[in-house]
Parts: structure tokens; sequence; C-alpha cells
């Protein structure tokens, strides 16, 4: 792997120690409103400074880092375990399934992704639940397809063929002698994909479609404070940084991922 | 719609009026038939017909999006020349971390940042509405970004991948010049990746609409998605995600027929084979 994918590797340890531990690390309530200190500019006080509420922005940032993260993190293994189950159907019981199945993968990539994801998440009340379900149900699909492929390649392995003449069930030869082959390539398209999660949830938070306030996540920090983004800049800066420099560090990963294991998909 | 007061008889008659009081299968039904005859329904909120309104947004939203086709195709292509042919240069580098982070900031944040630097700082465009071309400047930008990113990728890795192909030595030991191996020989060659990539920008510019055109003010579909969202208007959202959808395919169905004139060895029909 390249300095760069090394980098962003441990860039990303940090941050997800800095989301996970949010509730220590946080200088202030990041819900607690404060008209003593509102729109305060970034100083030793407030590093980021406080929002038109007097809230500390780098406490809303931190607890923010936390849902967004872990938002994209799920939904991604979601959409893998999912693709997965799908893709080992798809690839090694052909025939129907595999017409079926394969049916409903080009239908949903046939959608602009986020325009999908948008019309999901309007069917159930927004929250953080509905942001991971509207990726996850977007997000599927083309791990199915990679499996599919890669499950095709697999299965006239002479292993697979033994197992068959031993008297394996179906069921077994799927998920005991198939998916541990198939879990590493669904792990690194994972690690692929989740820079584009990061940046569908904070779309769809922008949108006011993810976690409700007063719950702080970046997206829609950034959409609530953008009224201010000419007298009191960093309400939207730091929020909106904090998007592009996660998604940067794993879409950095995801290249060196891509590029260690020769894999052709699109980010 | 009526009011928490409304009378019962009077919420009787919208239920009626909207079909809510039969079952959502036939209601499904009835959709979808309406939908075969081009109807989608009226506005919640304004009782105008759906599709009247998208048609007289649609236009802007093309307006945007051949603005930022217009920036994103020739700056990506040249970026992505100039890093094959750097290739592991420092140059190469600077270009491939550009591209990379230009996929990874978010439009909306990206958008924000360009409207406070060039219009409210520097004073060039104005920050928001629909207009003119100087309307139109910003927005563009903001969509081109990632496009930019993702056409410079494509052009780089496919330019390296042909330039060491057989017949590009042939043409460089006739003594072509640079200048023409590149601009014919390599050109016609990556064409396909490249459509390829426009095509499927061209659906990602629907989804960055959404988010642009509510920052900037422009006055096409995706500011109407979004006003539908936040009004819960669903025959609103239903329209306009349908409408993005079919475009989005339209546009898959014509790139993948430019593939047979791109490349005559691409095959129109199945039965070719």
């Amino acid at each position: 792997m390249h300095l760069t994918g090394k980098i962003a590797g441990s860039a990303l340890i940090i941050i997800l120690i800095l989301a996970v531990f949010s509730s220590v690390l946080s200088p202030y309530d990041p819900e607690k409103i404060d008209l003593d200190t509102i729109k305060e500019p970034p100083g030793i006080k407030h590093p980021f400074g406080t929002d038109n509420k007097g809230r500390d922005i780098l406490s809303r940032v931190l607890y923010g880092g936390r849902i967004s993260v872990s938002i994209a993190v799920i939904a991604a293994f979601i959409s893998m375990f999912i693709g997965l189950v799908m893709g080992l159907c798809s690839g090694y019981l052909g025939g129907k399934a595999d017409t079926a199945i394969m049916a409903v993968v080009d239908l949903i990539l046939a959608f602009p992704s986020l325009l999908l994801a948008i019309g999901v998440s309007i069917i159930f009340p927004a929250g953080v639940y509905t942001v991971m379900i509207a990726i996850a149900f977007v997000g599927w699909a083309s791990f199915a397809r990679l499996i599919r492929g890669h499950v095709l390649t697999l299965k006239d392995a002479a292993y697979i063929e033994a197992a068959e003449a031993i008297g394996c069930s179906r069921f077994r030869i799927l998920f005991v002698h198939l998916m541990p082959q198939c879990l590493p390539i669904g792990l690194v398209m994972a690690g692929i994909k989740l820079g584009g999660y990061v940046l569908t949830e904070a779309s769809l938070s922008f949108l006011g479609l993810g976690a409700q306030p007063p719950m702080p996540t970046w997206g829609s920090m950034v959409s609530m404070n953008r009224a201010y983004i000419v007298s009191e800049p960093w309400m939207v800066l730091f929020p909106g940084m904090a998007i592009a420099v996660t998604a940067l560090c794993f879409n950095v990963l995801g290249d060196a991922l891509r590029d260690k294991y020769g894999l052709k998909v699109k980010m | 719609m009526v009011g928490e007061r409304a009378q019962p008889e009077v919420i009787e008659k919208i239920r009626k009026e909207l079909g809510a009081d039969k079952s959502v299968l036939s209601q499904y039904a009835g959709y979808i038939k309406l939908l075969l005859q081009g109807e989608m329904g009226r506005s919640y909120y304004t009782n105008r017909k759906v599709l009247d309104d998208i048609l007289i947004k649609f236009p802007n939203t093309i307006k945007l999006a051949f603005g930022a086709m217009l920036i994103a195709v020739p700056t990506g292509i040249l970026l992505g020349f100039i890093a094959a042919y750097k290739k592991d240069t420092l140059v190469d580098r600077i270009i491939s971390a550009v591209s990379i982070m230009g996929l990874s900031l978010p439009v909306f944040w990206s958008g924000l940042l360009i409207m406070l630097f060039l219009s409210l700082k520097l004073r060039l465009f104005p920050p928001s509405g629909t207009g003119d071309i100087r309307f139109l400047v910003m927005p563009a930008l903001t969509l081109a970004l990632p496009a930019i990113a993702t056409l410079t990728r494509v052009t780089r890795t496919s330019v390296i991948e042909i330039s060491e192909m057989p017949f590009i030595g042939t043409a460089r030991a006739k003594g072509l010049s640079v200048f023409k191996i590149n601009a014919v020989h390599i050109f016609k060659n990556i064409l396909i990746p490249l459509v390829t990539v426009i095509g499927l920008d061209f659906g990602s510019y629907l989804n960055g609409a959404v988010l642009t055109e509510t920052i900037f003010g422009w006055d096409g579909i995706g500011r109407f998605t979004m006003d539908g969202i936040i009004k819960r208007d669903y025959p609103v959202i239903m329209g306009c995600i349908i409408i993005g959808t079919v475009v989005f395919v339209l546009i898959n169905l014509i790139v993948d027929i430019l593939y047979h004139y791109l490349d005559p060895r691409v095959r129109l029909y199945a039965s070719d084979r």
C-alpha cells in the first residue's frame, strides 16, 4: 500500500477515535443552548467558535462525527451483507433466481443514486435509521453484482465440485464454502464505497432527511448555518471541512485498496 | 391542507378527491394508469399540474448541466492528458491529489465556499437567482468540480493504457508529432471510456442539481424536488424522481448507441455477436 494510503488510514483511525470518544473529548454539551456566547468567533474558549444559539461548534462537530461516520459504516456493512447474500444466491443458484436478482440490481443501478436515496428516505419518518436504510437500499446492488461475478469464477472450482459430490446441501455450499471466499472482496469494496456513503449521508442530512435536530450531524450543521456564511463563516466552514476530510481519507484509502487488490469498481 | 379545525365533511370530500378512501392497491393502479397517460397529478400546495411545472423548470436544469459539462469536459480531459504524460512525476501527483479532493468535497459545501469567494468577497457574480450566464457560472462550476475529478482520473488511466499499445509505438516510429499522436491516435481510443463517464456524470448532475440549485436559487428540477421534500408534496417529489430517472436512463441508452459509432467493433444487435 502506498504512503498516502497509510497516511489516510492513520487519519481515519484518529477520526474514528474522535468520533467514538466524542462524549469524553467534547469541551461542552453539543445541544446546550447558551445565549451569552452567541456567534463567538474561534478562540481559546471555543476553538471552532459558537453558532447562532451559542452552542460550541467543536463539540457539535465531534458529536456529529459520531453520527455521520457510524451511519456511513453501518450502512456499508448492511449493503455488504445484503449484496453478499444476493450475489452468492444469484451466482451459485443461477436460473430464475439469478434473473430475478439481477433484474432488481439493474433496476436500482438505473436510478441516479441520490435521487433514489431521497425517494426511499421520504417513505419513512426522517431519522438516523432512515438514512441507513436509504443508503443500503441503493448500495447493495453494486456489491451483489461484484460478488456474483466472483462466484461465477469460483463455481467450477474443484473444491466446490468435491463439496457437491460428498452431498453438501446448497445452503452449506453457499454459506460455508463460498461465503468465506467472497467476504474479503466484499470488505474491500465496502472500503472503496465508504467515502461516497459519507457524502450521501451528509447530503441527505443537508436536505433535512437525516438525523433530526437537536441531534447534530455535519450535513445539517452546514444546512442550518448557511445563512451566516458571510458574517460568521466558521459556522459553515468547520462542519463542511469535517465532511471533506473524512470523505477524502476514505477515498484515498479506497484508492489504495483498489490498487492493491486490483478491483475495477467505481467509487 | 385544510387546517386543523376543518369540518369532517370537508376532510371527507378531499379524501374522496385524492382517492384516499380507496385501497392502497387500487390507488397505486390508478397512479400508474394516470402516469402512463402522462398525468402526474397536481401539487398539494399550488394545485398546479406537476408535469407543467416540470416542463417549465426542466430547461433550466438542462442549461445548468450543459454549463457544467462545458467546464468539466475540456478541463478534465486536459488535466488527464497532462497527468498521463507526466506520469509518476510531481505534476501527476498534484493532479491526482486535486482530483481525489474534488471527489471528496460535498457539493453543498463547495458551492457555499464558491459563493462566498466569487460573489460575496470578489463581487464577480450575483450570489443567487435564475437568469443569464452570470447567474449560471457559479452553480455550473460547483457541479463541474466532481465531474472534473472523475474525468481526469479516467482520462489518465485510459491514456496510459493506450500509450503502451504497439500501434502507438508504430506511430512514434513513423515520426509523427507528439501532438498528432495524442490528438488523433490516443484520443480516438479513449473516447469510449470518456463517453461512458460523461454519460454517468450526467446522472450525477441530476444528483448534484438537487443540492446546487437549492444553494444558488436556480429555478430547476433540483430545487423543485427539494421544495417538494420540505413541504412533503408527494406528487411533486414522485414526478421529479420519475423524470430524473427517465432522463438518466435515456442518456445511458444514448451512450450505449454512441458506442457503436465510436467503435464499430461494438455491435448494436445481439444477433451479430
